[in-house]
């Protein structure tokens, strides 16, 4: 695969017309080669397919695949770092292998989508959890990673949270005092924003408002728990605004199996497909291709996993397919909603670790 | 102080190493404390002393000593190494 060339795709520019026809080439070379790379992979396809496959389609895996078994398309000796999905001690967590070539690939693509939203100047960044969510290495799964790998895109990193999750108020207002008038970058997990900072932020008596002036706040890790609660998108966003000032504030979805191509919300709140990633909604009954606006299981498809099969997935999240190309933030590609976790499903969102 | 020395006081700080550690042969990940956490803490420890602001693509780069000063030589032409 030439990435050379691939990592220069516009990554919000092409319709279906110019992007599938190279996506899918470049699918087909990855299954190729996972086929060939990979035992385990095999013996899945040979079982399920008889080896007649990869003509014109490439099957999803269960994402709940890589809980049990350890999938991996390089020698042992490659093996750089194995990072593990969220998941409370008593859950099953994803393995996921990687060498040095996947890891700087992941980097480089996750760099290419949050500079469309952040620009290409790091900002001063607040981080809403605690600093030892990246030290302590047994809760060092998919939280740290995120907070991690978002981290390149700050500078002068704040943590709004103390180690028992209540607020730190002497570093958020030095913060927010210091730079109120410039851009800034405020990251964390959807719940974790929602309980322990905006919340915690409301009961705050001395100063609960704040007026930032030009601030982005990307947040992820699943709706689960805000569901219970019943605060939708919008309601999250507008007590953002209410308690911060002025902010964007956008969702996005993704997951460790495919750590790098995220899917980010628009203005309008669609979550948009980058370039080297697809969607797929499928029937919850036979798994067939669900039309647009049908909620169906979400399969998510990534040109970057090359030392691990897992660049077609079915995951456990059910979602509608809203378009293709005709988004009216501008954007090409196709656009979605997730919904929420399929039934019986664990509980596993990033940011329902902290119960 | 050399340009050097803050720069192996800023690597004997960020990634607690012992000052006999800290030569050209110090690969970013081929050493167990300079894992991606340290790597953050690194980037804002050389930052400050130096009075810098990498850009990502620098960060992502600096994958050894001998990257550092390379990358650190960009941004300031008055030091050296």
């Amino acid at each position: 695969m030439d990435w050379d060339k691939l990592i220069e795709l516009p990554i919000y520019q092409l319709n279906k017309a110019d992007k599938m026809p190279i996506f899918n080439e470049h699918l087909i070379q990855l299954a190729q080669h996972h086929y060939q790379q990979s035992e385990n992979y095999r013996d899945i396809i040979n079982f399920l397919y008889q080896g007649s496959v990869f003509e014109n389609e490439v099957p999803a895996l269960a994402v709940r695949l890589f809980k049990h078994h350890l999938l991996k398309s390089i020698n042992d000796k490659d093996i750089f770092k194995i990072t593990t999905s969220s998941g409370t001690t008593s859950q099953q967590v994803s393995r996921i292998v990687l060498d040095k070539e996947n890891i700087s690939r992941q980097q480089k693509i996750l760099v290419k989508i949050v500079q469309q939203w952040l620009g290409r100047k790091r900002l001063p960044m607040l981080i809403i959890d605690h600093p030892n969510v990246i030290k302590d290495k047994f809760s060092y799964s998919a939280r740290g990673v995120g907070i991690q790998g978002l981290s390149l895109f700050g500078h002068h990193h704040t943590y709004a949270l103390n180690e028992d999750m209540t607020l730190n108020m002497n570093a958020i207002e030095e913060f927010f005092e210091k730079y109120t008038a410039e851009p800034v970058f405020i990251f964390g997990f959807t719940f974790i924003i929602w309980q322990y900072f905006i919340q915690a932020l409301k009961k705050e008596k001395t100063k609960a408002q704040f007026c930032l002036r030009n601030a982005t706040l990307l947040h992820s890790g699943g709706w689960k728990k805000l569901q219970e609660q019943a605060v939708s998108n919008q309601e999250f966003t507008a007590q953002c605004q209410q308690v911060l000032g002025k902010v964007n504030v956008h969702n996005f979805y993704g997951m460790v199996e495919q750590t790098g191509t995220i899917y980010v919300e628009c203005e309008l709140g669609y979550l948009h497909c980058p370039v080297w990633s697809d969607v797929i909604i499928r029937s919850k009954k036979d798994l067939t291709p669900e039309k647009n606006g049908v909620e169906g299981i979400i399969q998510v498809n990534s040109l970057l996993p090359t030392s691990y099969p897992g660049h077609a997935l079915l995951t456990e999240d059910l979602g509608v397919l809203l378009g293709e190309d005709d988004c009216a933030c501008g954007r090409k590609g196709k656009y979605f909603r997730v919904n929420g976790r399929l039934a019986k499903a664990e509980v596993r969102g990033c940011s329902d670790t902290q119960a | 102080m050399t340009a050097l020395t803050i720069l192996i006081n800023a690597f004997e700080n960020a990634l607690e190493l012992p000052i006999s550690e800290i030569n050209d042969s110090l690969e970013y990940n081929s050493h167990k404390k300079w894992d991606s956490t340290a790597h953050m803490i690194l980037i804002a420890q050389l930052e400050n002393d130096f009075d810098v602001m990498f850009d990502i693509d620098d960060i992502i780069d600096m994958s050894s000593f001998v990257k550092a000063k390379e990358i650190l030589l960009k941004y300031d032409g008055k030091i050296s190494f």
